[in-house]
């Protein structure tokens, strides 16, 4: 693989206003993150016919950590997401992902049964419009259970109360838990997705746009209750957002992406503190003028 | 004391004789022979024969004549039979390019060699009832004939005519169908397996039922699914079918049927690396069925969504949609057997509902008297 | 088409039809299918269903299923709703008889063969009997999923959890699982299985059963199987165990206390009787208590 990118970002092909994240270097010269990475994406690209979906973006994501992939829409930013969380198959380049067992494994190369058991049990996906991930004509208890009796847990009575469990957890009444999402506002409607993605314990979590869709003082909660949850639960998550407000409040490590390529990366408030790219210049002043 | 009801085989019996009473009708009317369905219900005995996948006029005029003129039920009868009939293996693929053409008609080009036929089309008629029709013993009326005055014979433009699409696929503009030399699937044979290939796409197409595939061809033109089509060429006429037995190894002629041919003109705006072209979508039916013919090559063309890379939205892109549940004789049986007793379920049924009932008035009773309880 | 099969003016004497049917090639590919079904127990096997002279959804998975096991030695009863005298039964029974030629029987006992809709008979089967099932829908996850490509990758990984959240919704909502019929069962521990629309009531009797169990449904084109003594389980929770129907009044006609009931509305002021649903059974038992009075008298 391309020498850079064992650690931290790979230099982008330009390599205008790129800067390394601030990740150690390997000591022995050995990859560190063959012992404790989590995932390692290594020059993933995805073209459309012609057209560029996302070229050689390379990451490391560490357990713990939130990585906040952020850009205009169009970027690549939705694609990227979708390959490293192998719910579509990249034209060149590797996602490797640390199971819960330690093996590593070729995300791509998974065979099916694997991967989807991957899926219902040591990931989770939060999509931005809460229908793509709920079960609208379950209630929200059978929504939260669902991954227990997926994993082969047969007590009624138990998979009750992580329902009622669950519901505290993301702040919404347990006497709404027969209820049908459609039932909920659309705040409820994403907490609940969040809260049956994480009744499994998982130990990554892609999420796509949370709050896309909600308005500010919704999203003020439900930003708040995602920061909790990933941290009481030691949360590694890859996170696609084109607001940069959701990136600085909940990564630690940011990319920026522009037509497909990622333009900066680095330590969130860093690159949104001292943005060098001119792109990246751009987003930050937007907001703040916004 | 109740005594369960016995005499199951004599309704049965009795139901049979009933039936041959209504199909027969009013004695005094003459019985209509399948000789003239054969040739004067002529449309209907060209449906019958495409969705019963057998060419066989006769056949399909007394299945016509046995099921009362349900048309339906007509394929049904003439499938149940096809399917005790042997197999001597299958025909060489027809030649539609020589076919003997009795219509032809193009919407893309203004003039083709071999030019526009319109042949036998109720299209221009103007549908107004003939009382004319309505006694016996009427010649057909002929071009130009008034009242009192011998008009023209008609003619009937009979040629070999090229296709029209082979003007585009010379200029490269419409990628070339080939044969890739492998026996087409058969459904009648093996049981459909998703996702299916193009073969047993057009093949469940060719058999399923009209009404349905009218539908969903209307609904691709109405949004759901849109595929942009040209009729690039219409064209009936007569081939010729040709059989390759094994011990001879050369094509024997063993006949020659009537067949409907559509074939669509498609917009396809190119990406995944292909220059942007036109596409193609294909129908046949058996006799002259053109309305059919149409469907089929618009519901063929939606079908092609998926290989195409294109966004699969409407129902009629949807393969599983469409070929599970466009077979008539499937849903018109699966649909009547609710008329079959069911009285074991629904007796399972009424005892469930009837203990929820009474968990909710008990639960109810609860509830109020804790409520009157409290203060 | 050649000329010498079509049905012509001068040639409509009744075709002769092979035993049972179906031609042998046609058996052949069911018994190779119904070998594959019994060798994974529950698991669907696809097989290239025949267009047969009964309509689809009337039983025409059994009667190839049945048509293809056949033999000239087999003595056949068919049942629908637990009857022998229902129309559906009566008509695939006179089928066989014209077309095989075999001895039909409406006694459990007796028969070899047992074609059913809807009822396992209350007789308790014994080994070297076949019983086959008519199945109108054999996915038991189409409920929840109806798309085939994905219930068949369902099977495949043993991806069952939402058949519980079915179970689960249900006793949420009404306190119990809301099913009657066509309840849903695991079977040998690994495939997931409709039992066809039997009652819950007839769920127990396939378990450990004697006999092979056959399943067809022939618009799906689908054959499944449970060989004899295999294990039959009701899926439900370990608190909410499965449970069958239970009536409170006896037969009205052979005083049966332990048998499936039908109810029936005997009067216009809708005065409800309870008989039992599988005919012979209930004949069978009034014989033989009247026969006991009729010793104890003489």
């Amino acid at each position: 693989m391309a020498e850079p990118a064992a650690i931290g970002f790979s230099v982008p092909p330009a390599g205008r206003g790129m800067r390394d994240a601030k990740a150690p270097p390997p000591a022995d010269g050995s990859e560190p993150f063959l012992d404790c990475g989590l995932l390692h994406v290594e020059g993933v690209t995805k073209y459309y016919g012609g057209r560029v979906g996302c070229e050689d973006v390379s990451f490391d994501l560490w357990p713990g950590e939130v990585l906040a992939v952020v850009g205009e829409s169009g970027s690549g930013k939705s694609t990227l997401l979708n390959l490293v969380s192998g719910r579509m198959a990249p034209t060149s380049g590797r996602v490797r992902y640390r199971e819960s067992s330690g093996a590593l494994c070729d995300v791509h190369k998974l065979p099916e049964a694997s991967r989807r058991r991957l899926l219902r049990t040591e990931w989770g996906y939060v999509h931005q419009n809460p229908r793509d991930g709920l079960r609208m004509r379950v209630s929200a208890g059978g929504n939260i259970g669902e991954r227990l009796m997926a994993c082969g847990n047969r007590h009624y009575g138990n998979i009750r109360k992580a329902g009622v469990s669950w519901l505290g957890k993301v702040e919404i009444d347990a006497d709404r838990i027969d209820d049908m999402p459609v039932s909920y506002s659309g705040g409820m409607q994403q907490r609940l997705q969040i809260a049956r993605n994480l009744v499994s314990a998982p130990r990554l979590v892609f999420m796509d746009e949370p709050t896309g869709g909600l308005d500010v003082s919704v999203q003020a909660r439900l930003l708040d209750l995602i920061r909790t949850l990933v941290r009481e639960m030691g949360l590694s998550v890859v996170l696609v957002t084109h607001d940069l407000a959701v990136a600085r409040l909940l990564a630690h490590r940011l990319m920026v992406m522009r037509r497909g390529v990622v333009v900066e990366a680095g330590l969130a408030d860093q690159v949104l503190d001292d943005p060098r790219h001119e792109y990246t210049q751009l987003l930050v002043s937007s907001v703040l003028q916004g | 004391m109740y005594v369960a009801v016995k005499g199951g085989e004599k309704a049965i019996a009795n139901a049979h004789a009933l039936l041959a009473e209504k199909r027969r009708g009013d004695l005094s009317v003459p019985e209509v022979e399948t000789a003239q369905i054969r040739e004067q219900l002529s449309l209907a005995v060209d449906r019958v024969m495409s969705e019963g996948s057998l060419y066989d006029r006769d056949t399909a005029a007394l299945a016509i004549k046995q099921a009362r003129g349900d048309l339906v039920e007509a394929v049904f009868l003439v499938r149940a039979y096809r399917t005790t009939l042997p197999r001597f293996g299958s025909a060489d693929p027809l030649d539609t390019e020589n076919m003997r053409v009795r219509r032809r008609v193009s919407a893309t080009y203004k003039d083709v060699p071999g030019g526009q036929m319109l042949g036998p089309t109720f299209d221009y008629t103007h549908r107004l009832l003939d009382p004319a029709l309505a006694g016996s013993g009427n010649a057909p009326r002929r071009p130009g004939e008034e009242a009192g005055e011998a008009g023209e014979t008609p003619v009937e433009a009979v040629g070999l005519c090229p296709k029209v699409l082979s003007f585009l696929e010379k200029e490269g503009l419409l990628p070339e169908e080939s044969d890739k030399g492998e026996a087409p699937g058969d459904l009648t044979r093996q049981p459909l397996q998703l996702p299916a290939d193009r073969d047993i796409r057009l093949q469940s197409l060719a058999r399923g039922d009209e009404g349905m595939l009218l539908a969903l061809a209307y609904s691709t033109q109405r949004g759901f699914g849109s595929t942009h089509p040209f009729a690039g060429e219409i064209r009936m006429g007569e081939v010729e079918v040709a059989f390759t037995p094994e011990e001879l190894g050369f094509p024997v002629i063993v006949g020659e049927i009537t067949v409907t041919e559509c074939e669509t003109v498609n917009k396809f705006t190119g990406g995944g690396g292909v220059p942007a072209a036109f596409t193609r979508g294909y129908g046949l039916t058996f006799g002259e069925g053109e309305r059919k013919a149409m469907s089929m090559a618009l519901v063929d063309r939606s079908l092609r969504s998926e290989e195409l890379g294109e966004a699969v939205k409407g129902p009629a892109q949807d393969q599983e949609f469409v070929l599970y549940h466009s077979d008539n004789v499937e849903a018109s049986g699966f649909v009547q057997h609710l008329k079959l007793p069911h009285y074991v379920d629904f007796q399972a049924e009424l005892e469930l509902v009837r203990s929820l009932r009474r968990a909710h008035a008990a639960n109810a009773a609860r509830d109020s008297i804790s409520r009157r309880a409290s203060p | 088409m050649p000329a010498e099969n079509s049905i012509s003016e001068n040639q409509r004497e009744t075709p002769v039809y092979n035993f049972a049917y179906l031609d042998e090639q046609t058996k052949r590919m069911l018994r190779r299918a119904i070998l594959k079904a019994v060798a994974v127990p529950g698991c669907q096997v696809p097989f290239g269903g025949r267009e047969m002279p009964m309509p689809y959804g009337w039983g025409t998975g059994g009667i190839q299923v049945s048509a293809a096991i056949m033999g000239k030695n087999d003595v056949l009863k068919v049942i629908d709703q637990g009857s022998d005298d229902t129309t559906n039964a009566v008509s695939i029974r006179s089928f066989f008889k014209r077309v095989a030629g075999i001895p039909v029987t409406t006694s459990t006992r007796e028969a070899t063969i047992i074609q059913t809709r809807h009822r396992i008979p209350e007789h308790p089967l014994r080994e070297g009997q076949i019983i086959v099932y008519q199945v109108p829908v054999p996915e038991p996850l189409r409920w929840m999923e109806p798309s085939e490509k994905e219930t068949r990758t369902m099977h495949a990984l043993e991806e069952y959890g939402v058949m519980h959240v079915k179970l689960y919704e249900d006793i949420a909502r009404h306190g119990e699982i809301a099913a009657s019929y066509d309840y849903p069962v695991m079977v040998g521990g690994r495939y997931v299985m409709s039992p066809s629309p039997l009652p819950k009531f007839d769920n127990p009797r396939m378990h450990q059963s004697p006999a092979l169990q056959l399943f067809g449904a022939g618009r799906e084109k689908r054959v499944y199987a449970v060989p004899p003594y295999t294990d039959v389980r009701s899926l439900d929770f370990e608190d909410h165990p499965f449970s069958v129907q239970r009536w409170d009044k006896p037969c009205e006609i052979c005083g049966s206390t332990d048998t499936y009931l039908d109810e029936i509305i005997a009067d216009d002021k809708g005065t409800r009787l309870y008989v039992c649903s599988d005919t012979d059974h209930c004949a069978a038992r009034l014989a033989s208590k009247e026969n006991r009075q009729g010793g104890s008298d003489g």
